[in-house]
């Protein structure tokens, strides 16, 4: 399994919405990060959640943003990291800044 | 059961409805031969022998030896193995580690996922709506909360391990700890401190 991004890349979490289980929480569809560490191939909990195989494996990754992007109303310092655990089919290339 | 929800039967609780029905499934899982009443207490046994203390004596070893201490970062899981906890079976194991100039948080916003082979069965409140809601989003307000407040030059940051790998602080050790052997190192080491909500205080030295 060959991971589609590697650590420094930017990325953007896709926005949108997908029936059934999903792993990737609502609060970061849509915003811009960078890819921390790529974590490994996995069965797809997508598809696990549902009985099925999990197959073919999702490469995950620890995707790092800032809080200040998160939230505008963030009550410390802008820069304070986030950083969670995404799949990469809830990814694509962020714009870069 | 890598991910079993373990329904806490905390004293009041025992006639809830939720235990009501918990007792039900498996009274029939019984009957029906597919688990046995010996098997299920095993298990209970099992879950209730990992605790925090786990991930304490973790803490103090790397305290006091720099290679394991760069071994538990590196691999997490293979440093528990290594250490002798019973983490074959389990998820990744990702530590994350204390400085000056980063003190991290764990939560898990979507369930609870949770280091159970190292910390044991999750607090209430790490699964309720509240702490991961708030862990992400205001995460310097709830450690206050929990009494600590990190210094206002060092980063915090926020673990939302939403996925298949589970996390688990690294603090620092607290100054004035230099003559304590392991044993007494891991006694500072709390859950919260391995959850990030706070640090381990130096012993008040007596006398």
């Amino acid at each position: 399994m060959t991971a589609r991004f590697a650590p420094g890349d930017p990325v953007r979490v896709r926005p949108g919405a997908k029936p059934g289980h999903v792993r990737t929480p609502d609060y970061l569809k849509g915003k811009d990060g960078k890819i921390e560490r790529v974590l490994g191939a996995f069965p797809n909990p997508e598809d696990l959640a549902y009985g099925l195989s999990g197959e073919p494996e999702r490469v995950l990754y620890k995707v790092g943003f800032s809080q200040g992007e998160l939230w505008p109303d963030y009550g410390g310092p802008a820069e304070d990291p986030l950083y969670a655990d995404v799949y990469e089919h809830w990814l694509e290339p962020g714009g870069g800044k | 059961m890598s991910h079993g929800h373990h329904h806490e039967t905390s004293s009041g609780s025992a006639r809830s409805p939720l235990a009501a029905r918990v007792r039900a499934m498996e009274a029939l899982l019984v009957e029906k031969g597919v688990v046995t009443e010996a098997e299920i207490q095993d298990n209970i046994r099992y879950m209730d022998s990992r605790s925090p203390a786990n991930g304490a004596r973790l803490v103090a070893h790397a305290w006091t030896d720099e290679g394991f201490k760069a071994r538990l970062l590196s691999d997490g899981k293979a440093a528990a193995i290594e250490f002798g906890i019973d983490a074959v079976a389990s998820p990744e194991l990702v530590v994350v580690e204390n400085t000056p100039e980063v003190h991290n948080l764990i939560v898990c916003t979507l369930c609870s996922c949770y280091p159970r082979n190292v910390l044991g069965r999750p607090p209430d409140w790490y699964k309720s709506f509240e702490y991961r809601s708030r862990a992400v989003r205001e995460p310097r307000a709830v450690m206050r909360e929990f009494g600590f407040e990190p210094p206002g030059e060092t980063r915090v940051a926020v673990h939302d391990s939403t996925a298949d790998v589970r996390y688990m602080v690294l603090p620092m050790r607290p100054p004035g700890t230099e003559g304590l052997d392991e044993e007494g190192l891991a006694d500072l080491v709390t859950r919260d401190c391995l959850i990030g909500v706070n640090v381990p205080r130096t012993p008040a030295l007596a006398g």
